[in-house]
Parts: structure tokens; sequence; C-alpha cells
């Protein structure tokens, strides 16, 4: 299979850039999840191929990061945090809230594929938590109304 | 020299080589530091901590499996914060471990339970409960217990190191990382069952064995495998006469952790409903059963009646059989036509290299395989079959550098492993040699490893080759069976007798036997009429089988013999290292060959010596050792469980050159000429059915 071109552009930059090139698996699998939706079995045995690796060591990375999925998520991925300083400061009420809100539960989509919501650990923003992240956007000092703030402006059509 | 170094371990002065990590260090010095993920041989993983130990000026305790010993290291590997440090490892490795060691197959060998035993603590923190996993059949002969794994990586570095395979992975993390195989929900995969073997707790466990017995209800016979020409050790563990598993329980044969599926699984034929346990004779043209003294005086008969005589001997058989057998046709029947299915051209090799010294030897061993330099090999498709073979050169690439040359007439799974690789045109791999001949001639010692591609004259030009490289030139002819070099060493053969001495008269070849008018034939443990078109009810014949073969079924008088697990005796391997074979269990009704045998000769009136039963066999061995040129060989260290080579290389060969008789049968993994037919566990698997070797090859 083949990628849009700047993405093309891009991986030949990427497999140039490593002295071996299985260093670059990560940041492909990012990429190539932007741009197909998921991590499909072609993407995978794609990238397996250009790196000279096997599917099962790509399946082994993926499965072992959190944030690279093979089902496809919502236009919107919701990530709700609630590590200990997001749960001392109300992480789990914007849990709670974004559960009822969107009528979904952790790693569940909604039923048109617009939002998908899941409850992670910690992306290092304490000190303005709680957090959540849509997509590559973070939010900081969440609470239930500004939470429906961000939803609604989505829904409106904002945000990347 | 190698360097040494000093260092302090638990206030005791010792001393290693520099570089060595600190576990080896210890062990040597006799001193234990508990390991899981730690494996010989195999990369570094330093996953488990188990191996901990207190290193002076260190803030932190530092994992012995990773750590070089350094002059002047002081090291603790016994007080009171390792103590610690291993009860909290053991704990948390049994936070999600089930307790069932009652039921598990591991119980009682496992690693764990012996160092919980050893080292952990009385009791547990941990009150949650366990979170537990299905356990999944990866394919009919590897299950895996997730809960049980440890998360040592053993079995995928095993895997992926010494088979080359790569089939195991592990995902996901934290408390839900398992190990997983590469078709997702099954295995695809060679199914050697290594990586059971080297799992050091329940985990991963044999379709074969599972939840059948506990390892204290059983016997353990470590003896060769039944198959193939590389002579595997395999462990039989026994119990009421039944073969309950095969492993590698002690690695001490020349396979060293090996063993491949068919040492492994293969041995059920033992046990196959189609063993035939009762003699037959034909009557109307059937088959029918008889006593042991009905069967016996009728071949005896046939045999006396008939004027010439065809006997066909067997690559399975042991080498007191084999060396009866042709003793049998010529003093007992007196008939010069004896043959048996060959498929490496040893007699041509052993003329080739007629003359040279015993030591050191211009044969090599599978250890030499092991150590060697450099291996050029012609021909053959290792991987499938001679399985060890392609494990020592898989080895020795890793682990020494050894370089591999490949001529072949096609691609085969050790080009990956190779410096270089050349595909060659059949009959032509000799002269494609040539283009190796700068690199090969900057080896130290090169090892020559042929399959039955060449043979006859191409042998003579092979060691010509040899000789013109600088280094010491050793040569490895590859056979099919487990004594199928046995077979041609003991002198199963129309022009040669025991030793590669010429025969008294020679006789005719196994195709020539076949398509003459001899009135009667005595094939022991052969299948030729798989082959060759025997014209029933022409000749008499006298069939000794396990299984009513192609071959059985035209048989005038058939005796159910004994298989390789149930007899003593000796094997050859195809380096020509010797091994005795171990009586591991009795199959009711059936005889080994060798008592057959003496009891159609008594009846024939023959004196061939070697009358009783119970010590037939260490008497003909005696006879070997004493007749045999080449097999003088110590019999302490056979008697012990070594192999010990045979010295073959003599005086000049005078033989009858018939490269046309010489042919392998391409046996896959997953095939073993006509015994792998009763073999069911290894047409289970499902990969037994696509696997070929490659186009060209053994031809
Ligand atoms: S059975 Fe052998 S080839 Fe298959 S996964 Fe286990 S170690 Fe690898
Ligand atoms: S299955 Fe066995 S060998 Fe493999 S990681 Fe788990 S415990 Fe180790
Ligand atoms: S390599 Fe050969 S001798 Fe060894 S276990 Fe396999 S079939 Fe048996
Ligand atoms: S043996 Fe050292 S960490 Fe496992
Ligand atoms: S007894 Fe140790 S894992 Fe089963």
């Amino acid at each position: 299979m083949t990628f849009s071109a700047p993405l093309e552009k891009r991986f030949a930059r990427m497999l140039q850039s490593y002295p071996q090139k299985r260093s670059a698996l990560v940041p492909m699998l990012m990429y190539a999840q932007d741009e197909v939706g998921s991590l499909t079995d072609e993407v995978i045995a794609e990238i397996a191929d250009r790196l000279g690796v096997t599917v099962l060591q790509v399946n082994e990375v993926i499965g072992y990061y959190s944030m690279m999925h093979k089902k496809p998520l919502g236009q919107y991925h919701v990530q709700v945090y609630t590590n200990i300083s997001c749960m001392l400061r109300g992480g789990f009420k914007v849990w709670d809230h974004a559960r009822k809100t969107l009528g979904i539960g952790h790693k569940q989509v909604d039923a048109d594929g617009r939002f998908s919501l899941e409850e992670v650990e910690c992306i290092g923003s304490c000190c303005w938590a709680p957090a959540m992240q849509v997509n590559y956007d973070y939010h900081h000092n969440v609470t239930p109304e500004s939470f429906d703030r961000v939803i609604n402006e989505l829904k409106k059509g904002g945000g990347q | 020299m190698p360097e040494l170094v000093k260092f302090k371990l638990n206030d005791k002065e010792l001393t290693a080589e520099k570089g060595t990590l600190l576990i080896e260090a210890a062990r040597q010095n006799g001193v234990e530091i508990p390991a899981f993920c730690y494996y010989p041989g195999l990369s570094l993983q330093a996953a488990c901590r188990m191996c901990l130990v207190d290193i002076e000026k260190r803030p932190k305790l530092a994992t012995a499996c990773t750590e070089p010993v350094m002059e002047g290291m002081v090291v603790w590997s016994d007080n009171e914060k390792i103590h610690t440090a291993r009860k909290t490892t053991l704990e948390f490795l049994l936070t999600n471990h089930p307790l069932d060691c009652p039921v598990c197959d591991k119980g009682g060998e496992c690693e764990l339970q012996d160092m919980v035993f050893r080292y952990g603590a009385g009791g547990s923190r941990f009150v949650e409960e366990k979170l537990h996993v299905p356990e999944q059949k990866w394919s009919p002969v590897v299950y895996y217990d997730a809960p049980r794994c440890i998360l040592c990586y053993r079995c995928i570095r095993i895997c992926n190191e010494g088979m080359g395979v790569g089939a195991l992975g592990l995902n996901y993390r934290g408390v839900n990382s398992e190990i997983v195989p590469n078709k997702g929900d099954h295995l695809e995969c060679e199914e050697c069952g290594m990586c059971i073997d080297i799992c050091p707790v329940g985990a991963l466990t044999s379709g074969a064995y599972r939840y059948q017995t506990r390892p204290w209800e059983m016997t353990y016979v470590a003896t060769p495998c039944a198959h193939c020409g590389d002579g595997c050790k395999v462990t039989l563990s026994v119990r009421n006469n039944q073969i309950m598993r095969g492993n590698n329980r002690d690695a001490s044969g020349l396979n060293g952790e090996f063993l491949c599926i068919k040492g492994r699984y293969g041995y059920d034929f033992t046990h196959s409903a189609e063993r035939i346990t009762k003699p037959r004779v034909r009557k109307n043209d059937e088959l029918v059963e008889c006593t042991w003294t009905e069967a016996i005086a009728a071949a005896a008969a046939g045999l006396k009646a008939a004027k010439t005589h065809g006997v066909i001997g067997s690559t399975h058989t042991t080498n007191e059989e084999n060396f009866f057998l042709q003793k049998f046709a010529r003093q007992g029947l007196k008939t010069p036509h004896i043959d048996h299915r060959r498929s490496a051209d040893f007699p041509a090799l052993m003329d080739a290299l007629a003359g040279r010294p015993a030591t050191p030897s211009a044969l090599a061993t599978s250890r030499d395989v092991l150590e060697a330099p450099a291996v050029l090999l012609i021909g053959n498709n290792p991987t499938d079959q001679h399985p060890m073979l392609a494990w020592n050169i898989r080895t020795a690439v890793r682990l020494r550098k050894q370089h591999l040359y490949i001529v072949n007439r096609a691609s085969i799974p050790l080009v990956a492993q190779a410096e270089a690789a050349k595909i060659a045109k059949a009959g032509e791999e000799i002269e494609e040699l040539e283009r190796f001949r700068d690199a090969l001639a900057k080896e130290k010692d090169v090892v020559i490893i042929f399959g039955s591609e060449v043979k006859g004259a191409d042998i003579t030009k092979l060691v010509a080759f040899g000789d013109t490289l600088p280094g010491h030139t050793r040569y490895i002819a590859l056979a099919d069976n487990a004594n199928s070099r046995g077979a041609v060493d003991m002198g199963v053969l129309p022009d040669l007798g025991p030793g590669y001495q010429p025969a008294a008269q020679a006789g005719m070849a196994l195709d020539e036997m076949l398509a003459g008018n001899l009135e009667a034939f005595l094939i022991v443990g052969a299948n030729p009429a798989r082959r060759y078109l025997i014209q029933a009810g022409k000749a008499f014949v006298v069939v000794q089988d396990m299984f009513l073969t192609e071959t059985a079924q035209i048989a005038d008088v058939l005796l159910p013999s004994a298989g390789p697990y149930e007899k003593g005796g000796t094997v050859t391997n195809t380096y020509g290292e010797v091994q005795r074979q171990k009586l591991g269990l009795l199959v009711n009704g059936a005889k080994t060959d060798l008592e057959i045998l003496s009891l159609i000769a008594r009846a024939m009136g023959f004196d061939l010596g070697a009358a009783n039963a119970a010590t037939q066999s260490n008497e003909v061995f005696e006879e070997i050792r004493r007749s045999v040129k080449g097999y003088n060989i110590a019999a302490a260290a056979l008697w012990t469980g070594s192999a010990v080579p045979a010295v073959t290389l003599n005086g000049a060969v005078p033989h009858r050159d018939r490269p046309d008789l010489i042919a392998s049968s391409n046996d896959t993994l997953f095939t073993s000429g006509t015994l792998g037919r009763y073999c069911s566990a290894l047409s289970a698997v499902a990969e037994a059915k696509e696997r070929k070797n490659p186009e060209g090859i053994g031809k």
C-alpha cells in the first residue's frame, strides 16, 4: 500500500534518520494511524515490510502503547486523565460527567463515529489538573462546565 | 591465555576470566545466584530481577546476569538486603500466579517452585483477586497458560535466536502482559517445542503430555532419537510401559538443548494402534496370525528350501542387529546379496580419505561443527533433513561468528545465516566451489558438509578441492536415518563387509536383487516395496517389521519386531558418533530384530553365536569391538552415555560406485520415511501439509 504523498515524503526522510531502520517504527505508526484512522492489518504489514521487522514485532509495540489503536476511533478522541493529581482535583467528576454526556464508556465510540472516550493515566499536566486531551489538543483545569463548552464547540465543527 | 581478574564474593577472594558475567563467575566458583531470565547462550534480558547482588560503592542492587566481573570488585550475593530483595521479587511474581501446582504439569520440576521454596517469603501481602485469563491452544503440541507466565522472555529468545523462527512475542503491558504467537491466536512455526522445554514454569505446556501424569511417577530413559541421522539424545518419560513424554531433561546429549518435533513428539509410533504384535504366515494367500514357534519354523523352512537369497537391512535397527544380519547372510545363508537403502556415499568418502591419520581426523563430529571457524555446506536442507545440524550451525554463527558458505540447487533457510551462498545447477556443485576458493583459503579450518547430491567421483573431486585449502579440512556426509551410517559401517552392502573391508564375494545391489530371480528374501526393518516392485508370489519373503508396510503386506512370514525405544544396542549417527540405545519399555508381543534373527538362525542350524536373548546385544557389541575396524571404541564412555566417534578411516576402500542408488528420502521436519507415517503427532500439526523441501534438494 502507499500513503499520501506528503506522508510518503516524511517516511522517506525518517528512514534516513536512524542508524537502524526499525527505530522509525513508533513515529511511523503514529503518522499512519493519523492518516488512515487506525492501524489496520494492511498498515501493519506494510510498515513491518518497510522496516524489515515481523508483523508480530509491530504488534508487540502497538499492544504496549495505549495511544495506538487497531480499531477506528471517533472523529474526536476524548481522553480524560484520572491519575493521582487529576483524581485529587476532581478528575473522576469530569470522567463521570464525560460518560454521561457522551453516552459512551471507556474505549467506546458513539453511534455516528463522532466521539470516542478513554480514561487514561497522565499527560504531565499535573500543575493544571484535572486535564483532558482531545486528539492532540490539551485542556487544563477541566470542570463539567468547561467540558461541555469544549464538546459543544467541537459539535459545531471546531478543533483539529 | 585469557586475562584473569580478582574479585571478592561474600568475603572470599576469587578469580575469573575478565569479562565473565558475575552470575557465571559465581557459578564457576560454586556459588549459586538464582535467576529466571538469564540463560547461557541467549541474549541478556535482565527482566526478572531474581539475580540481584550487592556491589560495593553502588547505591542500588545490580543484576548479576548483566554485570561483567571487574578487577577488585567486591560483591555480596548473600546478605540481608539480598534476602529481602529476593523475597520481594518472588512475592511480586506470585501476585497473579495461580497456586495450581497440584495440577500443573510443571509441579515437581518447576523453577518457580524451587525458588520460592529456597528464597521465598512465608506469606504474601497480596489479598486482591488474581487476574485470570483462560489457557490458549496455539497448536496441537503447544499450549499457553498466561497466568502462570513469569515473563522471562526465554521462549521468545530461544525461538528467535536458537531456532531462527521468531514465532513468539510479548504483547500488552503491566499486569496484562502476555506471550503471543505469530498468528494472533495460533502458531505457524517449526513446532519444535523448544519453548516448552525452556519455560521455567508451567506456562507453556506440551499438547502430548499436559495433565497426563506427575513427574515423579515416571522413569527417565535417555536414548538416541529414532528418526534422522543426527542422533540427538531424547529423554523418554515412561510410566507403566508407556512413553508419556519426550523431552530434553538433562541436555546431556550431543544435541545440547536441542530437539526437533520428531525427537520430542515422534515417539508415538511406539503405541500406534497399527503396531503388529503377533507373527503372521501366509495361508491361502492371506496373512493369518500364528504363534512365534510356527512363524519361526515357517521362516526357517522357506529360507532353507530356497537356493538363492537376498537380504535387505535397515537404517533404523541397531549396529548389533545389522552386524548380525550380514553375518546371517554371509555365513548362514551363504549369500553375498545384501544391501540397504543408501542415502550417503560413505564408502566413496572413506576411500577418498584413505591413509589419513586417525588424529587429527579428516572426519568431523557434530561437536566439530559447533566449534569450526568455517563451514561449507553443499546440497541438503539441514533445517528439515538434519534439524540438529541446522541448530548447531545457527548457534555457531550466532555465538562464535562462524562463517557459513552454501552451495545448493535452491535457496534454503540456512542462507539467512550464510556469509555467502551460490545456487548451482544439478551436478555442477563441485565446479561452483571455485567461486568460494579465495574466501575459503582465508579461513582457518573448514568443515565440509554435503548431502546426497555429492556422491561417487564428485567426492574424490571434493576432497581434492579440500586438500588445496590451507587449514585442516574435515568432512561430513549426511545420511537420512538414525542408523544409516551404522548400516554401512556394519557391512550391510553387497561389496563391503563390516569396517569397509571388501566382501569375500561381491553380491547384487538392492535394485539388482529386486529385479532378479532370487528365490527368497529376508527384509529387516526396511520398506523397499515403497520404491521397487517386488513380485509377490515369485519369491519367498520373510519380513521383520513393526507395521504392515507395503513390504510387510507381501510377506510370506511376517515377524513383529520391537521399536528402537524397546531395545538396547548401539547406533551410529551420520557423523560416525556411536551412542548406546537404552531399553525404555517393552511392547507385548514384539521381539527385537536381533532375537528374531537368532531364533531363525537356531532353527536353521546356523552357529552364529549370541544365543542368549538377554545378553546377546552386549555379546554382539563385544564381537563388533573385536572384529570391526574402527569400532574398538571406549566401551566405558559409551556405557556412561557419551557419544564416541568410530575411527572408520583406514586403508583404501575398493568399492563399486553406484551413485544412482544414493538418494535422500527428503524428509521434512514433519515426515520420517515409513516410520513417520505412524507418528500421529507429526501429521497433526497444520504446518505438516504445506512443508516441502525446495525443488531439487537431495536428488
Ligand atoms: S515450537 Fe519451536 S518454533 Fe514454535 S514457537 Fe516454540 S520454539 Fe518457536
Ligand atoms: S511462557 Fe515461560 S518461557 Fe515464556 S516468558 Fe512466560 S515463563 Fe518465560
Ligand atoms: S534432529 Fe534428528 S535426531 Fe535430533 S530430534 Fe530431530 S529427528 Fe531426532
Ligand atoms: S536473571 Fe538477571 S534479571 Fe533475570
Ligand atoms: S508448578 Fe510452577 S508454574 Fe506450575
